[in-house]
């Protein structure tokens, strides 16, 4: 079994540092375990800003993608005038919705009001830190990465559940009914796909998984199994477009017959978190079938050493991110290409096919490993 | 149980379950326009629907009676929107009959282009908006651009693109510019490949086959009985339409289809607007190829007064059945009374019984394929 050697130089670097600098502080105070406390501290934060940044600072990119590649499937040209081709749009709009006054319908549970968007940041922003950007950029390697992610995940529907109760409007009760039941259902084929990947690639740890995939691109998973993968892959993309409550899996806005669903009464800040939850959860998602399914921040060599030693020369981060964003992009083309399906025919979906498909997945998943050993 | 029940519901209680009332409108994204319907809901599934209008009622058909009849065309515009340049002609036909004038050939050719290239405007925004309120936004986009040419062209005969106020009795207002048929011409030759795309884009498509097929049917007697009208009524299995029934205009000398589905569901609501679309495409086409270059667009002017009596016109709107009925009391300018019959309001009463026993979703799409435009219902 393959064991991660993990170093995090910007850790270590801290942790060589904290000591030497302590030697100014009064001898009184100087302990071994003061050291360890602010190191850790030192880190804490470092390692906080740093997932911020990720996902804050990738949320106006992905608005704006967003808005560029909806615009170009209708044939229109989207954003064009603040800035080149409308590029500062988005910090516009973001300016717009800060500045705007928060309040809360009347009848509401002013406290579960505004905890809802809060409880929804916090799956994406869990997951984001458990996700390796480059061999020595992952905020938390824990042993028991997939587990937890499928834990977290769950955060979610609580926090849209609560926003919708607690609105005291009809629409958004009825839009958090139905991302409450959508979301718990297509949790478990989202966790039955993670298990897959635990299965094939014998390990938890996402580091580890990402390790496994080193070599040319038909050492990813999506190709390394063959036929089985790039399955995977695709029931790995339509369970988290529905985990993730995207088009054409967005029943619980569903504009067109719930005005907005749980958000309908939302406005200001607290709506700007879940709009922003909902874009780290894009970003989180690619994240998660980038290093499942897609090498990681492996560069995608395909085994002619000339070629290959090029691509190895960009930053394994730098491929990271770009299969990211391919990822995102293709969401955002199912997105704007497909209509929405009903209530009960998305929960038959899941119940009557995808879970089955899962099941035979896993099954034959088993048997592969069993032949080829 | 039935004693707090809002205004308008009639349903005894059946279900042991809580049921709910909910108000859809009249600020609703999907109810187009400002229609307001109360639900009666058991969970998701709708139980009993009352729809309320009124909430952009001018007063037209009052106004009307203070008003010449001349001005009383450009009222009709504000009516449907949609199919403006139509309603244009339902008034008109009756005024005609009223003053006894002919229109010339060309004239006539005028009227039966604008009439058909109106109608594939308004199926391709009922397209846009099927697709859109399935949650295809992008089947908006692509409704409406198409729409935009045929609105540069109406820009360009008749000076303005949605409210035309184009058609006067004995003819039209202006004859067409000379660039007019090229581009009806380069119109029709970029329509046949589009169309192939756009029921490419949603005719096939296996969520809205899911979301259409059964969903809403309205029964040929039923149809039949709440007055329906148009495509609404032809996908109930009923074969009527006014240009081949009592033709108007110069309709009886074009070779079209009258297309006819029979399940009265929404799916089939959906494909006779597309059948329609090609028909009218057709015919647009034999206009093309007749269209006289020679002669009078218009017959003579005369001023606008009808003799004491009754008229009544009928023309086939994009939505149905587009009659007028001016009662002309005294001989004048202006009438005693206009009454129009509009398409839609049937539609919108025939509402509750599609929708009882579907999802809150189905209702959505129920409202886009009977394609009903509100300012039309209340007037």
């Amino acid at each position: 079994m393959f064991a991660p050697s993990v170093t995090h130089p910007i850790g270590d670097f801290v942790r060589e540092w904290v000591p030497r600098l302590a030697e100014y502080l009064p001898a009184s105070i100087q302990s071994d375990t003061l050291n360890s406390v602010i190191a850790f501290l030192i880190n804490a934060v470092i390692c906080i800003i740093a997932v911020c940044i990720v996902n804050i600072g990738s949320a106006p990119i992905l608005i704006y993608m967003e808005r560029k590649v909806c615009a170009h499937v209708q044939c229109r040209l989207g954003p064009m005038r603040l800035g080149w081709h409308g590029t500062i749009q988005t910090i516009a709009d973001v300016i717009k919705m800060l500045f705007k006054e928060v309040y809360a319908p009347s009848g509401a549970d002013k406290l579960m009001f505004y905890l809802a968007p809060l409880i929804v940041l916090i799956a994406p922003f869990i997951v984001c830190a458990l996700i390796p950007f480059d061999k020595n950029l992952v905020v938390a390697d824990v042993s028991m990465g997939i587990p937890l992610i499928i834990a977290v995940n769950g955060f979610g529907v609580l926090g849209i559940l609560l926003g919708g109760w607690s609105s005291n409007n009809k629409y958004s009760l009825l839009g958090a009914l139905r991302s409450g039941a959508q979301m718990i259902s297509y949790e478990i084929s989202f966790a039955m796909i993670l298990l897959f990947v635990v299965m094939i690639s014998g390990s938890t740890n996402l580091m580890s998984i990402t390790m496994g995939q080193e070599g040319t691109i038909f050492d990813w998973w999506i190709f390394k199994i063959p036929v089985l993968g790039f399955i995977a892959f695709i029931l790995f993309f339509i369970s988290s477009t529905a985990e993730m409550n995207r088009a054409p899996f967005d029943i619980a806005e569903a504009e067109q017959e719930l005005t907005g669903g749980y958000h309908t009464e939302y406005n200001g800040t607290p709506f700007a978190m879940f709009y922003l939850a909902e874009y780290i959860a894009l970003i989180t998602n690619s994240a998660l079938a980038t290093t499942c399914f897609l090498g990681g921040f492996f560069p995608p060599c395909i085994g002619i050493d000339a070629v290959d030693n090029v691509l190895k020369m960009v930053p394994g981060v730098v491929w990271f991110f770009a299969k990211i964003y391919f990822m995102v992009w293709c969401y955002m083309m199912v997105r704007w290409t497909f209509v929405r399906p009903r209530v009960d025919q998305l929960m038959d979906f899941e119940w009557k096919f995808l879970l089955p498909v899962n099941l035979v997945l896993l099954v034959a998943g088993a048997g592969f490993i069993v032949i080829s050993g | 149980m039935s004693l707090s029940l809002p205004p308008g519901f009639r349903l005894e209680r059946k279900s042991n379950t809580e049921e709910f009332f909910i108000n859809m409108g009249p600020q609703h994204p999907s109810t187009h326009g400002a229609l307001r319907l109360t639900l009666r809901m058991d969970g998701e599934t709708i139980v009993e629907l009352v729809p309320h209008f009124g909430y952009i009622h001018r007063g037209m058909e009052k106004q009307a009676e203070s008003m010449s009849y001349l001005q009383y065309i450009a009222l009709s515009d504000r009516q449907d929107y949609l199919t403006a340049i139509q309603n244009n002609l339902g008034v008109v036909i009756a005024l005609e009959k009223g003053m006894n004038v002919g229109v010339p050939l060309r004239g006539e050719f005028i009227r039966v282009m604008l009439q058909e290239l109106g109608r594939i405007a308004s199926h391709l925004v009922f397209y846009g908006c099927f697709g859109g309120d399935l949650g295809g936004q992008t089947c908006l986009l692509f409704g409406f651009k198409e729409r935009e040419m045929i609105h540069d062209m109406l820009e360009e005969v008749t000076g303005s693109r949605l409210t035309t106020n184009f058609f006067r009795p004995g003819g039209s207002r202006y004859d067409v510019p000379d660039t007019f048929i090229p581009r009806v011409k380069a119109f029709l030759d970029h329509m046949e490949d589009t169309m192939k795309d756009y029921e490419r884009f949603l005719s096939k498509n296996i969520i809205v086959l899911e979301r259409s097929i059964g969903i809403g049917v309205l029964t040929k007697e039923d149809a039949i009985a709440y007055g329906c009208s148009g495509p609404v009524l032809r996908a109930s299995g009923v074969n009527f339409d006014v240009r081949r029934a009592n033709p108007y205009s110069i309709y009886d000398q074009f070779d079209f289809d009258v297309p006819v589905f029979h399940n009265g569901d929404c799916y089939d609501r959906y494909k006779i607007r597309i059948a329609e679309i090609h028909e009218s495409m057709k015919i647009l086409r034999q206009c093309v190829e007749k269209f006289p270059t020679e002669g009078p667009w218009r017959s003579k002017e005369k001023p606008v007064r009808l003799p004491v009596g009754r008229y009544y016109s009928e023309i086939e709107t994009a939505k149905g059945l587009y009659a007028t009925y001016v009662v002309a009391a005294t001989t004048g300018e202006k009438p005693y009374r206009i009454h129009t019959r509009g398409p839609s309001f049937p539609h919108i009463a025939a509402l509750n019984k599609m929708v009882q026993g579907h999802k809150i979703s189905d209702l959505v799409t129920i409202m886009a394929t009977l394609d009903p435009v509100i300012p039309e219902i209340d007037r």
